[in-house]
């Protein structure tokens, strides 16, 4: 019964912790609540968080948007050739960091897991004071990492995510993407895949099991059933399955003669790989040469490929070899740094970490209601994407979408994807009602 | 038909990769009478085994053309992989057929970590209950696995097969069908292998005296003994061997899968599975058991099936292992008294 023998001395020692323990957490909160909004920089110095992917399926995306948002925060800080500073129309930065405050950064790990992204958001957010959140290569993590961002009182600029929940159902006022989404890939690709493969076609979906696979399906299969295709099966795949066989082997006598791929990155890599190894494109079905569509991918991927990425289709949010001056300035700049282009992963964060400097500029603040503010409704060009709306109605934005091809005789090995088409932003602009989904109101405190 | 052959293939395939784990894991839990959860980490070991031969082939000299300019104007350099500025096309093929080339280090180096892992630490556990030993052996693997998780990341990386055997095989036409079936090579490859494999460590056992011996301690260790052998060495020469199998089962597997860290435990749970159905023990049942719960998953993961109970292709194995346990507690092939006390 020792545990019960307390005298009087070691009471009031007892108390004395327990009591300053529970005015702990008052402190903090009475000392954020100084603040006019969350993590507002005292110093010198602003923080932001860059949280990809250095793990998992999506990994090699990763690695390229952490090059990418290193250059901006270099170049925010007038360090190096500038890049698309030098481009950005109406841009108020001048190379001297943000607000005049030097731009420093923290990186995590989102692992291509939601939870352990929102771990690692969570931690830059309250350890580091990151004042925004960017990057990410999975519209599940995207997703996760916004919610989060909308409670935590800071601005989320999306990374890589095409799902279209990101800006519709899912959407928050904090959280702002520059990528483009499924509806707009299947908007885009829907005309050329008719050109290409004819109107009377059996397609076979094999979808990535989360909710940017089911977006796409849902986008991709939309459009092709108004072309006239049928929709002969639907298949979930678990992420990073590794071996799809099991997988593609029934595609053969499915009577389908479409496979298209709702994968990305390494799962991407693998199952157009092993379809290939499966001698699916040198088949024919029902007549006519049989095909694979892979509606999204980007040279990362194409480069795990190889040969088997030579004629297949798919859209892409951006390419290194457009010719504009954006482009060929950010192109430079980061291939002088690091030896090779930048995949359209890089190159959406380094805008996107460019935008986020611009309004906070615009707006003379930090605050995200004024960051918000600024953004909404903004119009920009030099970008590398031609003349771009980030509508306010849904904090997506509007610009022309590629379609590409694997190229039949690259000259070198980052020489693997052509432009075939560059569809006009009209083309896929949509209702952003049809969506559904609140933005919600700004929340800038902790 | 076409559908038939294809999913049999596969399943065949998937059944190799099973077997030959499930080989040595019965293996050393006949012998042994340990269980060894760390089995699964040396088919890893042996897939990153490969990835190491590849990658010692793959050390390249750099020169920089000054003449040629990359896009972003800087000169371009020119990557020359040294074996074959050394050895010319010979290289070039060494390169090619880095895989198979594997397997000649794979089998002293997994026979070195094998023995390592058996007198280092699996014998101090011999006397212990199974508990302990699968808590041990899981803890070592998950050491290993971070172990190789701190060389080469937590990315797989993947290791091409030969050009040759890259592409695929008509398996339709050789079976005098007419439509094309079509599957790649190199699986075809690793299901010879996996047969060749099986047959010659089940052949090592039997008509060996080496294996005769192995074989007779299996029933009776104690016997063994009284007649003078020194059981214990030749067991711990067996937990090598099974060592050295799952390591060059992983190697050969990493054109199939991408190598990451993690696939050992995913490979390791099926094959207890597996050496149960087949019985704790008994090679020639872990064989059979791999192949037939491999076909097996193959075929309900055809639409047709998953469409009457869908999800059945991801707890097949484990349903078959419930009904075997009920109704043959000791496996399809499993002796008498083994785990049955």
């Amino acid at each position: 019964m020792k545990l019960f023998n307390v005298n009087r001395r070691r009471f009031l020692r007892g108390s004395v912790a327990a009591g300053a323990g529970l005015a702990l957490p008052t402190i903090f909160t009475s000392a954020s609540r100084a603040q006019g909004y969350c993590n507002e920089p005292t110093g010198s110095s602003v923080v932001l968080g860059f949280n990809v992917p250095q793990t998992g399926p999506y990994a090699d995306e990763g690695a390229d948007e952490l090059r990418a948002l290193q250059l901006a925060a270099k170049h925010l800080n007038g360090e190096g050739d500038g890049g698309m500073l030098n481009t950005f129309t109406g841009s108020q930065l001048q190379g001297n960091g943000i607000l005049g405050k030097k731009v420093e950064y923290v990186t995590g790990d989102t692992q291509t897991k939601s939870d352990a992204a929102r771990a690692s958001a969570r931690r830059m957010i309250e350890k580091d004071g990151a004042l925004m959140i960017t990057g990410g290569s999975s519209s599940g993590v995207a997703v996760a990492v916004q919610s989060l961002c909308q409670e935590a009182g800071v601005i989320f600029m999306a990374g890589l995510t095409h799902s279209n929940d990101t800006t519709g159902k899912d959407k928050r006022r904090n959280g702002f993407r520059h990528f483009f989404n499924a509806y707009m890939s299947g908007q885009a690709l829907g005309p050329v895949l008719a050109e290409s493969y004819g109107n009377d076609r059996r397609a076979y979906h094999l979808t990535a099991d989360y909710t940017w696979g089911w977006t796409q399906e849902e986008s991709i299969k939309a459009t092709t059933e108004q072309l006239g295709w049928e929709t002969v099966e639907t298949v979930r795949t678990p992420l990073g399955a590794g071996d799809f066989s099991q997988y593609i082997t029934p595609v053969v006598n499915s009577g389908a003669d479409v496979l298209i791929l709702n994968h990305y990155g390494k799962d991407m890599v693998n199952s157009l790989t092993q379809a290939v190894q499966f001698g699916l494109r040198e088949r024919e079905a029902n007549g006519k040469d049989f095909q694979i569509v892979v509606p999204l991918f980007s040279e990362l991927m194409a480069q795990g490929a190889g040969e088997a990425i030579k004629g297949i289709y798919g859209t892409a949010n951006w390419d290194w070899k457009l010719e504009n001056d954006g482009t060929q300035a950010f192109t430079k700049s980061f291939g002088q740094e690091y030896g090779q282009p930048p995949s359209q992963a890089a190159h959406t964060c380094y805008v996107q970490a460019l935008l986020y400097a611009n309004a906070v500029e615009t707006a003379g603040t930090f605050n995200p209601e004024g960051v918000v503010e600024a953004l909404e409704d903004l119009e920009f060009d030099g970008l590398g994407n031609g003349p771009t709306l980030y509508r306010g109605a849904d904090h997506q934005c509007f610009k022309p979408v590629l379609v590409v091809q694997g190229k039949e005789e690259p000259q070198d090995k980052f020489d693997l994807l052509e432009v075939v088409r560059e569809v006009p932003t009209e083309q896929v602009t949509y209702d952003p009602s049809i969506f559904g989904g609140e933005l919600g109101d700004v929340n800038g405190q902790c | 038909m076409d559908a038939f052959i294809i999913q049999l293939l596969n399943g065949l395939d998937k059944g190799g990769a099973y077997a030959l784990i499930a080989l040595g894991l019965t293996l050393v839990f006949g012998t042994l009478g340990v269980v060894n959860f760390a089995h699964g980490a040396l088919f890893m070991l042996g897939a990153f085994v490969a990835v190491a031969v590849r990658r010692i082939l793959q050390l390249e000299t750099v020169t920089v053309d000054p003449d040629r300019l990359t896009p972003w104007g800087s000169p371009m350099e020119i990557r020359t992989p040294l074996v074959q500025a050394w050895l010319g096309d010979f290289g070039e093929v060494l390169l090619q057929y880095s895989v198979p080339l594997s397997i000649l280090v794979a089998i002293p180096f997994m026979l070195a970590v094998g023995l390592a892992m058996e007198r280092g630490l699996i014998r101090f556990f011999y006397r212990r209950t199974h508990a302990e030993q699968i808590l041990v052996t899981f803890g070592l693997a998950i050491v290993l696995q971070e172990i190789i998780k701190a060389f080469f990341g937590a990315n797989p990386i993947p290791v091409s097969a030969p050009e040759a055997l890259a592409g695929s095989a008509n398996v339709g036409a050789w079976l005098g069908l007419e439509s094309g079936v079509y599957y790649p090579w190199w699986r075809l490859v690793y299901l010879a292998f996996s047969i060749l494999m099986a047959g010659l460590v089940i052949a090592f056992l039997q008509f060996t005296t080496w294996g005769m011996v192995v074989r007779a301690g299996m029933q009776d260790r104690q016997t063994v003994g009284f007649l003078g052998i020194n059981i214990q060495r030749r067991f711990t020469v067996v937990f090598g061997i099974a060592a050295a199998i799952a390591g060059i089962a992983g190697a050969m597997y990493t054109p199939i899968v991408p190598a990451n860290y993690h696939m050992g435990m995913d490979f390791l749970v099926l094959s207890f599975v597996v050496v149960v159905v087949g019985g704790m023990g008994s090679v020639a049942g872990a064989v059979l058991a791999g192949f037939l719960l491999g076909v097996l998953q193959s075929f309900v993961s055809m639409n047709e099936v998953k469409d009457l109970v869908p999800g059945i292709d991801q707890v097949i194995i484990y349903l078959v292992a419930v009904v075997v346990l009920l109704v043959r507690p000791r496996g399809l092939m499993g002796r008498r008294g083994v785990m049955e006390n």
